[in-house]
């Protein structure tokens, strides 16, 4: 049945009597109810809550209830229940005690201040991260140099563990998309140089472009959304479920254990699939330099051998080891500073993931600026 | 008792679960019955979580039939199981709190996504049902991470309390708390039990457990339940597992110091 709370009001005092269900699932009825009588009760100098009739009761009812009587004890000193049937008597004791002391409220924030603070976190949180690679950086120095005096302790299964999964696995998707993406700057290059008759001139511009940058960024860029993710989510969620801690107990370094091999099996890994890319993108756009601008296999393969020379291809090599390097540190650091929530794990994979396509794109910048001073 | 008896709160019968060529409960059968406190034992590994799962409804069943509050979940409809969901709740063993919620938020999801309320109410509630298990108002505001192990367990409580269930299932609750702690949780339960007239399913291995709370324990071995009933009838149980499992060096010392004390 509905719940019902009638009032009464008579010269002694206000008589609410309780009848139907008072559970959760009347809940938006009960409420209005509790409101309405409060409204009564706060001109009432007596109120008696008849509880005779009541067919269920739960906390929630329970509460109400008792909300209503503590509201009326300020201005009616007899203020109580009666007829109670038994077997709630327990519940009300129970809630009576409670909601007695307000959880102590944070004072809120002025909205400028909020917005000052806000900007400093975000400074000094800039900081913080940038201390974060530079301790990663070092650690896995430290470790990479304690390796090389000591070479029993590299774990070279996991090593191979990873260049398995980072490497190897990786191979199909990365030949993939960079042929596909050799095939479109062939095609659009042809295209646009057509008009003015120059589309002989597309494999030069597809040499440079895929053996200098795009082999290596695009193949980066993969990586680090492909291998770089699953690092930070691997580690952060190590670290949530204190396997870190326990490893540190034992007396392992987790950045010996855990972190080396994934960063050398990147710095191989990556290398070797930049070399692979850019052999499928240059695959690529001569495919469609055949199929679409008709130049002969033969020819664009002479004219490929004219246009470029091992320096552009050297470029390319000499920059994949430290964008890997970058990458791994970012991912590892990353999920080393993930907290307890399952939200921060997603935060920091996130902030992983932007932040090593961010620093791959500087770091191509810084080499094209270094290359250039050198006559590269 | 006897409308008790003919109408239990949770009806099993002829269950059969596996993984594989494994199988893990075998023909079992069992009642909880409304407003008692049943304990489950059985050795590790030996299926009790899996029974209690398998009654929640988060593992598949291979045969049997399971009726809860006398609605069997394989014919209800998609309405009707929502509903039963409303009417237990489960403390699982590790808590399973939401890491990305204060531990208020935790206790006012179930509310706020099945009931109608004011903020305020809301809150009110959230902090009543924190203060019921013993965790302070301020508590409310932490988050999972930063909680204590028996503060987990009572939040964890809080939140299977949160639609003020009929049934609620506990894994394992005093697993990880110190004897005091463990003994408090078991007052806890059993003062809430009475207040909000609740049945409780609670798998167990703690000895004080059984003898303190618990109206009626099954013993489960072989995937079946080889013995049920109040805890002296249990002990007095010829089972060669129960025999083992009650009378082994701990029970016994255990029941020593009770015969004592």
């Amino acid at each position: 049945m509905e719940p019902l709370l009638d009032g009464i009001m008579r010269e002694d005092g206000l008589t609410l009597t309780v009848a139907g269900r008072w559970t959760g699932a009347h809940a938006a009825a009960l409420e209005r109810l509790v409101d309405a009588a409060a409204a009564q009760a706060a001109q009432a100098r007596r109120m008696t809550i008849d509880m005779a009739g009541v067919e269920a009761l739960d906390t929630l009812g329970a509460w109400l209830l008792e909300r209503l009587l503590r509201g009326a004890s300020g201005h009616a000193p007899q203020a109580e229940l009666a007829r109670l049937p038994e077997r709630y008597r327990g519940l009300f004791e129970e809630v009576r005690g409670v909601n007695r002391r307000p959880p102590t409220a944070r004072p809120p924030l002025n909205r400028l201040l909020a917005g000052l603070d806000a900007v400093g976190r975000a400074t000094v949180g800039f900081k913080d991260d940038f201390l974060a690679f530079l301790d990663m950086f070092g650690a896995i120095g430290a470790a990479t140099a304690r390796v090389l005096v000591h070479p029993s302790r590299l774990r070279l299964t996991s090593a191979v563990h990873h260049l398995s999964r980072v490497g190897w696995q990786a191979v199909p998707i990365i030949l993939l998309i960079t042929f596909l993406i050799g095939c479109i700057i062939s095609q659009q290059g042809i295209f646009h140089f057509r008009k003015f008759g120059a589309d002989a001139y597309v494999v030069d511009m597809l040499g440079i472009l895929i053996l200098r940058e795009i082999g290596v960024l695009i193949v980066s860029i993969m990586v680090a959304g492909r291998s770089g993710s699953a690092y930070t989510a691997e580690l952060g969620s190590m670290k949530m479920r204190e396997e870190i801690d326990a490893l540190r107990t034992m007396g392992f370094d987790p950045v010996e254990i855990l972190i080396l091999p994934r960063v050398i099996a990147l710095v191989i890994a990556l290398p070797i699939l930049a070399f692979l890319g850019s052999m499928a993108a240059l695959y690529g756009g001569g495919l469609v330099a055949w199929l679409y601008g008709g130049m002969s296999p033969g020819i664009f393969i002479a004219r490929l051998r004219e246009a470029i020379s091992v320096t552009h291809f050297e470029v390319g090599m000499i920059k994949a080891p430290f964008m890997a390097l970058v990458i791994g540190t970012v991912a590892c650091s990353e999920g080393l500073r993930v907290k307890g929530s399952a939200e921060s794990l997603g935060t920091q994979t996130t902030t992983s993931v932007v932040k090593s396509i961010f620093l791959v794109i500087v770091l191509d910048g810084l080499f094209a600026i270094f290359f250039a001073s050198i006559g590269m | 008792m006897d409308s008790a008896a003919e109408n239990p709160a949770i009806r099993v019968r002829d269950l059969v679960v596996g993984f594989g060529e494994q199988v893990v409960l075998d023909h079992l059968s069992l009642d909880v019955r409304r407003g008692e406190i049943l304990g489950l034992v059985g050795a590790s590994g030996g299926g009790k979580s899996v029974l209690l799962r398998t009654i929640i409804g988060l593992i598949p069943k291979r045969q049997g039939r399971i009726e809860v509050m006398g609605l069997d979940l394989d014919r209800a409809g998609h309405q009707d199981a929502s509903v039963v969901g409303h009417r237990w709740g489960i403390l699982f063993q590790q808590g399973a709190l939401f890491s990305s919620l204060t531990t208020r938020q935790n206790v006012q999801f179930p509310m706020r996504e099945n009931l109608r309320l004011s903020e305020r109410l809301l809150d009110e509630l959230a902090t009543a049902k924190l203060e019921m298990v013993g965790l302070s108002p301020d508590d409310g505001d932490k988050f999972p991470a930063e909680l204590s192990g028996g503060m987990t367990k009572r939040a964890a409580l809080a939140r299977a309390l949160a639609l003020d269930p009929a049934i609620v299932f506990l894994d394992e609750p005093t697993s990880g708390l110190d004897p005091i702690a463990a003994g408090d949780f078991d007052a806890l339960i059993q003062t809430l039990q009475q207040t909000l007239g609740l049945t409780v399913f609670m798998v167990t291995h703690d000895l004080d457990s059984l003898h303190t709370v618990c109206d009626r324990v099954a013993a489960l071995a072989d995937g079946k339940v080889v013995a049920i009933g109040p805890m002296a009838q249990v002990l007095a149980s010829q089972h060669p597992w129960v025999k083992a499992y009650f009378q082994g060096k701990r029970a016994r010392t255990l029941m020593s110091a009770d015969n004592r004390g």
